[in-house]
């Protein structure tokens, strides 16, 4: 019994046992844009388009200084490189709030980080750094959800050690001579941490994607990607040839049908069966701050007899009881998962990805993957990082640091953070376990008010608007980390509540009353075993 | 009533009024009009057709049909001897004297050029890096990825090269990957030498772009392509005016070691107007005076070369790798760029790294010099080996030695150079095949060993590899 409540404002979705499928509650709500909202913020991009339009003319007509970089004078006659109105959103719309992304920074991205001051004389076309430094700006735009960005601790001084043994740089493929002992021996761990029978890490998140799917499925393979896929899933699944078909967003009943029809009716045209089908979806989708509905996938996919692939970019480490992610968070077994793919950036301080599955799987990809072929091979230091952070969550280096100021930490703070947020009246959208946290701004002039007043604040924030999202549902996005104390969550509670209030960022319809501060519910959690 | 009145005679008027308009309208514009009348009254009647015919099915049938339908299995099985599942176990750094399945050798597997790879201070200034940033960057360029240390090798780099702009990727393989598909789109016209790497063929794919493969280093060949495709375009001058072309091409070609003619490439760029994009990984710090890779070599203004991409995996010894070229070009990536947008940057200590490379190579500029009389050399010496040639030219420093006589299947070509690859370890020297994708490669390469010349080579050690290999081969080739 899946109660979904339909309210006018919004949708909240209690999906409480589901025939038993989910062990806990899944709540997550996007609330629905306000009609005021999307009419002012269609209207704010009308003017803005407008006032491109004027501005190109200026600039052709040259009454207005053009800064943009211009192609040779030899290759005038040539074909241009870029069609106008390519760029025309670049131009227009993205200079003017420019400062806002590509922020430098000169410390380690911790909870804290030191920004470069850089200024802009021309409105952003060029800038310049001053030579100052902005200190101590809390951090709510890196992905370090177990805090394992440091550094100095045990992590950073196996880290030197293998530096000056191994140096920095590989210089061969893994099946050439670039095979590390290092890597086999992140592997097993790999393997031993996901609960997997074996896995095989590669020196690239991005690219673990884009070269191992091609690899998995080919022509007369009928792949079912999730709408909101990152980039990488979509262009893997581009590079293999198959058939793409799109279902909505964590909508099982889209899913659903479109497995039936994938089978029903075969290949289009011929009718001939599908040789296999791939599910692709993500733990946490990183724009919608939405947790996958694993249960109810791994039922259909049992069901129809397709594959699954779940990358977990942003939920190793960040979701679950011991940290193994979105399989340990519903209590799932991780050999029902064909496929699982995560990366190494975000909860483990380090870079690169892996892949774990069954070893007919690994050994498969050993042989044919595209990286182990024609890409080098992950660097020692980067390597060290990983087995050492991997193995705190894992409680292995004598501590409990992992699990109890790391995983335990991360989880409050969600928590908390969320529900303040909710509080204050913004509309939050996702799950509510989910660490990334996205608060709709919608508006494009207030986007870039949003960054720019939060740093006069010092604290750095993501905002994200077209086109990694729709036009009209633009956003800023935190990511809680386990190294934010309580203090830290409170400054930028109070700096957030100011500069909503300051901008009218308040839109929820939905008030929720604040409940008095209680110590964390343990139940949270199920109680499980190592 | 008089408000009745009036509408009626104005609606008289209105039809006395069509009445002439159809008495005065020319006779082919009724018969028009007729003819469309009549067509609309036939689709108004035809029988309607859906477009996807759908079998109507049962519920009954439709679950049978998902009961017997069996997927092929995930993977296919590989065997526990397919040769490229049991990797060789390198234990302790990949330098000069390299520890392979727990035999010291010298290396002449490793693309260490430069021999920056076990150099201390490169590992010295990586340390410090460490110490201060940590290992990870915890996000893209965008969103709090980009270091100071980012900002400083970017120029660095665009100053080495003598161009505007330069531009960074975590991952030595998306750096082409990323580049070619941010310019060339669905629609534009690329030339790409037979002999491009992988990573050229992915990032082509990548693109949809129309890919016209000329032969290997054949200008000719190119030509005849260049003008077939000027004669289509004067067919049809608006679609010619909108559609891009590209030629891609190596500076020393990975596959066959052997170098493009640039200056010829440059002046068919002018002549049919087509940009140049140069991969330059294996001759960035080994060809040129200074290191700065096949346009030094032969003297071409780099402005003429519309973007030059590089991984820093080979002489640079880090990882990752970059773009260079003018603002123009450059600046584009960084909103288009997948692989550098939407990707975690690379991480601080080895963008270290490679700055202490660059300034070794600055200061010191004879190494390139004494790197290539190395090449040379090992190419001299590797000639007259009875049953194996070389391949490449003798200033590249990884060349390939292929058999001359091919048993014909390429899995016993495999297998013998495997055992003279096993027999030169148990020697104490390091070598390693070439790997290809047999199935996913364009233009497959025949098979080959990979034999790397580096700086830190000296002449003993090149001669007694060369000794040892032709024992091999008098071994195991008869």
């Amino acid at each position: 019994m899946n109660t979904v409540m339909h309210h006018p404002l919004h949708c909240v979705h209690h999906g409480s046992c589901n025939g038993g499928l989910y062990s806990r509650p899944f709540i997550e709500s996007f609330e629905e844009t306000p009609m005021l909202v999307a009419v002012l913020t269609y209207m704010g991009y009308g003017i803005l388009t407008i006032f491109g339009y004027l501005r190109d003319f200026l600039r052709a007509r040259k009454i207005e200084k053009c800064h943009i970089a211009r192609e040779r004078e030899e290759q005038k006659d040539f074909v241009p490189l870029y069609q106008d109105f390519e760029n025309f959103y670049t131009r227009n719309l993205y200079m003017r709030i420019r400062d806002n992304w590509n922020r430098p920074i000169c410390s380690v991205p911790a909870d804290k980080v030191d920004l470069v001051e850089r200024v802009s004389y021309d409105y952003n076309w060029t800038f310049s750094h001053t030579g100052r430094v902005v200190k101590d700006v809390i951090n709510m735009g890196s992905y370090n959800y177990l805090g394992f960005s440091e550094n100095k601790g045990s992590c950073a001084d196996a880290v030197a050690e293998v530096t000056l043994k191994y140096g920095a740089g590989v210089g061969s493929t893994r099946q050439e001579m670039g095979n590390l002992d290092g890597h086999e021996e992140l592997e097993k761990l790999v393997a031993r941490f996901l609960g997997v029978e074996s896995a095989m890490a590669f020196g690239m998140g991005f690219a673990t994607n884009s070269m191992n799917i091609p690899a998995l499925a080919g022509k007369g393979c009928l792949i079912l990607s999730d709408e909101l896929n990152h980039a990488s899933l979509v262009l893997g699944a581009r590079l293999s040839g198959s058939t793409i078909r799109v279902f909505k967003h964590n909508n099982m009943q889209s899913l659903e049908k479109l497995l039936r029809d994938a089978i029903v009716h075969g290949q289009p045209r011929t009718h001939r069966p599908w040789k296999k089908i791939l599910i692709l979806v993500e733990g946490i989708y990183s724009m919608e701050g939405s947790i996958i509905r694993l249960p109810e996938v791994i039922a259909l996919k049992k069901k129809y007899k397709a594959y699954l692939y779940l990358d977990e970019a942003h939920s190793i480490g960040a979701l679950g009881g011991r940290g193994r992610g979105v399989v340990d968070y519903f209590g799932l077994d991780p050999t029902d998962v064909d496929i699982m793919m995560g990366t190494f950036t975000k909860s483990f301080g380090a870079a690169g990805g892996y892949i774990g599955g069954k070893k007919e799987l690994i050994d498969y990809l050993r042989s044919h993957s595209h990286s182990a072929v024609y890409a080098t091979s992950m660097s020692p230091p980067v390597v060290e990082q990983i087995i050492t952070s991997m193995k705190c969550i894992m409680g292995e280096d004598g501590t409990t640091i992992g699990k109890s100021h790391r995983i335990q930490q991360l989880a409050e703070n969600t928590v908390y953070f969320r529900r303040r947020l909710r509080e204050m009246g913004f509309i939050i959208y996702g799950n509510n376990d989910s660490p990334v946290v996205p608060l709709m701004v919608y508006m494009p002039a207030k986007i870039g008010a949003f960054g720019r007043e939060m740093l006069k604040r010092n604290i750095g924030v993501v905002v994200v608007g077209f086109p990694a999202t729709p036009i009209i549902e633009s956003r800023a996005r935190f990511c809680v980390s386990a190294a934010h104390t309580k203090e830290m969550l409170d400054q930028a509670l109070s700096a957030i509540s100011e500069v909503g209030d300051l901008l009218q960022l308040k839109y929820s319809r939905h008030r929720i009353l604040p409940t008095l501060d209680r110590p964390f519910d343990e139940t949270t959690y199920e109680e499980c075993e190592d | 009533m008089i408000q009745t009145t009036k509408m009626a005679s104005g609606q008289q008027w209105v039809l006395v009024e069509m009445v002439q308009a159809f008495y005065e309208a020319p006779a082919y514009h009724l018969i028009l009009e007729g003819i469309l009348i009549l067509w609309i009254i036939r689709l108004l009647f035809s029988k309607t057709y859906k477009l996807q015919e759908r079998s109507d099915l049962t519920e009954k049938e439709k679950e049978e049909l998902i009961e017997e339908w069996q997927p092929e299995p995930l993977v296919p099985a590989v065997s526990n001897d397919h040769p490229s599942l049991n990797y060789d176990v390198v234990t302790g750094p990949p330098s000069h004297k390299i520890t392979v399945n727990g035999k010291e050798c010298i290396n002449f597997a490793s693309f260490n050029f430069l021999g920056l790879l076990d150099n201390e201070r490169v590992k010295q200034k990586a340390l410090a890096s460490l110490k201060k940033y940590g290992v990870g960057t915890c996000g893209p360029r965008g969103f709090y990825g980009t270091f100071d240390v980012h900002l400083e090798l970017e120029e660095r780099l665009a100053k080495f090269m003598k161009t505007e702009e330069a531009i960074i990727y975590s991952y030595g393989f998306a750096t082409i990957a990323s580049a070619i598909p941010a310019y060339s789109k669905r629609g534009d016209i690329v030339f790409v030498d037979e002999a491009a790497c992988f990573s050229i063929q992915k990032g082509l794919q990548a693109s949809r772009s129309f890919i016209k493969y000329f032969k290997h280093n054949d200008m000719e060949d190119l030509e005849r392509l260049l003008k077939e495709q000027e004669l289509e375009d004067q067919k049809n001058p608006r679609k010619a005016r909108v559609t891009r072309r590209f030629i891609v091409v190596e500076g020393l070609y990975m596959n066959t070691s052997d170098i493009c003619p640039l200056p010829e490439l440059v002046k068919l760029k002018y002549k049919y107007k087509v940009r140049i994009f140069l991969e330059e990984s294996m001759s960035f710090g080994v060809l040129g005076e200074h290191g700065r890779g096949v346009t030094e070599h032969f003297g071409v203004s780099i402005d003429d070369i519309d973007l030059i991409s590089a991984n820093m995996e080979n002489a640079v010894a880090s990882i990752g790798g970059f773009c260079c070229g003018r603002s123009f070009v450059i600046d584009h990536q960084r909103l288009s760029g997948q692989g550098y947008c939407f990707s975690a940057s690379l991480p601080p200590m080895l963008a270290s790294a490679a700055i202490e490379a660059l300034n070794i190579m600055e200061e010191d500029p004879e190494i390139f010099t004494i790197l290539r009389e190395k090449c040379k050399h090992a190419h001299k010496a590797l000639q007259d080996i009875p049953g194996l040639k070389v391949v490449g030219e003798a200033f590249a420093p990884a060349l390939h030695l292929q058999l001359e006589h091919s048993t014909g299947s390429r899995e016993s070509d495999v297998r013998t150079l495997r055992s003279i690859i096993d027999y030169c370890l148990d020697r104490q020297i390091a070598l390693t095949q070439a790997r290809y994708l047999d199935k996913e490669e364009r233009f497959l390469p025949p098979p080959s060993i990979r034999v790397v010349v580096t700086v830190e080579q000296t002449e003993e050690e090149i001669e007694k590899a060369t000794s040892c290999i032709r024992e091999a081969a008098l071994a195991r080739l008869e």
